[in-house]
């Protein structure tokens, strides 16, 4: 297992399969396959997939630890990066064919409609993310800030939720399956942090270099 | 044996309505389609694949209505396969899943409270209240989505006239079917059923005020409220309430299912109004399926010339 995940293939593999729903979409596009209203299709579909890689994002370090498999780390960056390539997408079927391009209609949309606010606020919160998930943003910002900057998604993810939720009319099923998603991985690394911070108290380690800590 | 999976359809591969319907009948009249569903209902499915498996009769002789829009009307397979039917489920796709097998024969439509002739309507009787008539209109969703549906119906008058309603009768209350066994989607749905509507007295005896019956030249769908629902072109969608099953005349306001659910979304009148937004859709602008970009809404989904004078002195923003 192990073995199987430090190949290069197994990244390669990870790869293709974070576009099969880029592609699903695609093929559906060209055979007639997004139904009566294709744009709010395409927003529902890449608005969940958003959801889906931000969880598997926020799975890795649990996963990681609980199976002891330190190679998942691997796939973190690439997995958070499909997630910020979906809410590209996602959020250019909102600007464009909902928004008509109109910058200070969607600024307007933005500030009155609150499921849009906190969605517009998830995609700011990601952005930053998104340009420093290099190697060198790490040297640049050393691997404490960097680790604090990238807790963001923690928010982010929360707020992604809470503008699903608020979308719905009334039938609240998947929002709040997601949201039981986000609120385990998170609860985690509150009683990860809580039982490190308990067992370690005494002794104060200062271990030099970057510390990668989820 | 090797059984495959029917590959999905696309609109090119849609067997055409005239060669279903008749393999339809032509089954029925085997006594085929019982013993099937005796053996297997998706034996049938999984040998004749179709999208809508609804046993729809034509009408005929239908009058052209005044009313009627002349703007390209969306297809038979977005108004049949894009609906809001909680009962059903709550996605676009599954009211067309769902409803299929939906019983709406032996049906029939209470209409009583103040009246001087209460009576139960059965489905031959409703069709004889009044000449059927086409009438081509938009239809505009609180979402911010609209189509053009070329309805079959008459003036909802028609009824009233018949039934006399007493001077006490100010507005009138609807309510459509429910039954777990049948819509066992429905407790997912978030909101309370039976579904209920209401109008006020004079918006109901407004000759806009349809009492719908069919589209597209036949009957309804079950997916679009079949066999009888009311067409209120000039509100939200949700005020056309489906499969309707009682009709009461009162003296005070009725409640409203969606206004239950969230009152500060969902007013009593729900007229269409660009300038009033939604919490979560803006109402100036709505998407015309078929199209990419937005269109503007219009004023009372540009019925005003009919209904605006309903609502003369009202402050629309207070009485959404």
């Amino acid at each position: 297992m192990r073995k199987l995940l430090s190949s290069k293939w197994t990244k390669v593999v990870v790869f293709l399969l974070c576009l099969v729903p880029l592609g699903a979409l695609a093929w559906r596009a060209f055979h007639g396959g997004l139904g009566a209203n294709p744009v709010e299709f395409v927003q529902h579909a890449t608005g969940d997939w958003i959801l889906r890689f931000l969880v598997f994002t926020l799975a890795i370090t649990p996963l990681r630890k609980l199976l002891h498999l330190p190679e998942l780390i691997r796939f973190r960056r690439m997995l958070g990066l499909f997630a910020f390539f979906y809410v590209c997408l996602h959020f250019l079927t909102y600007i464009g064919p909902d928004q008509s391009f109109d910058l200070s209609a969607m600024w307007k949309d933005v500030a009155k409609r609150r499921y849009i606010t906190v969605g517009f606020a998830a995609f700011a919160l990601l952005i930053p993310l998104a340009i420093t998930s290099t190697a060198g943003w790490i040297r640049r910002l050393g691997g404490k800030r960097w680790q604090q900057l990238h807790r963001t998604i923690y928010v982010a993810a929360v707020l992604g939720v809470i503008h699903y939720y608020w979308l719905v009319k009334s039938d609240v099923r998947k929002p709040l399956f997601y949201g039981v998603l986000v609120a385990i991985l998170l609860l985690w690394r509150l009683g990860d942090w809580f039982f490190k911070r308990r067992s370690q108290a005494p002794v104060r380690i200062t271990a030099p270099g970057v510390s990668v800590n989820g | 044996m090797l059984i495959r999976k029917a590959p999905e359809l696309t609109n090119a591969d849609i067997t055409p309505k005239s060669v279903y319907l008749d393999r339809r009948k032509f089954l029925q009249a085997m006594g085929i389609i019982g013993a099937t569903a005796a053996a297997g209902k998706g034996l049938l499915e999984l040998a004749f694949p179709t999208q809508s498996a609804f046993a729809a009769t034509k009408l005929t002789g239908l009058a052209k209505s005044p009313f009627s829009t002349t703007e390209k009307q969306n297809t038979f397979e977005d108004v049949t396969h894009y609906n809001n039917f909680y009962e059903f489920g709550t996605d676009k796709g599954d009211p067309a899943k769902n409803s299929k097998n939906f019983n709406t024969s032996s049906w029939s439509v209470s209409v009583e409270g103040e009246v001087k002739k209460p009576r139960r309507f059965t489905m031959d009787e409703i069709l004889k209240i009044a000449p059927l008539e086409e009438r081509i209109y938009r239809h505009r969703c609180v979402e911010a989505w609209s189509i053009v549906v070329p309805w079959i119906g008459f003036s909802f008058s028609n009824l009233i006239n018949l039934v006399e309603p007493t001077p006490k009768a100010q507005f009138v209350a609807f309510q459509s079917y429910f039954d777990h066994g049948q819509m066992p989607q429905a407790k997912y749905a978030g909101i309370d059923f039976p579904y209920v509507e209401g109008l006020r007295m004079d918006e109901a005896m407004n000759p806009l005020a349809l009492l719908c019956v069919g589209m597209y030249d036949e009957t309804l769908p079950n997916q679009d409220g079949a066999p009888v629902r009311m067409v209120l072109p000039w509100k939200y969608g949700f005020k056309s309430i489906k499969s309707l099953v009682k009709i009461k005349f009162q003296q005070k306001m009725p409640p409203t299912t969606w206004n239950l659910s969230a009152p500060s979304e969902y007013g009593f009148y729900s007229n269409v109004n660009p300038n009033v937004d939604h919490p979560r859709w803006t109402q100036s602008k709505e998407r015309r399926l078929g199209e990419i970009f937005k269109r503007p809404t219009l004023m009372f989904n540009g019925y005003g010339d009919q209904v605006a004078s309903l609502y003369t002195g009202m402050n629309l923003k207070k009485n959404y």
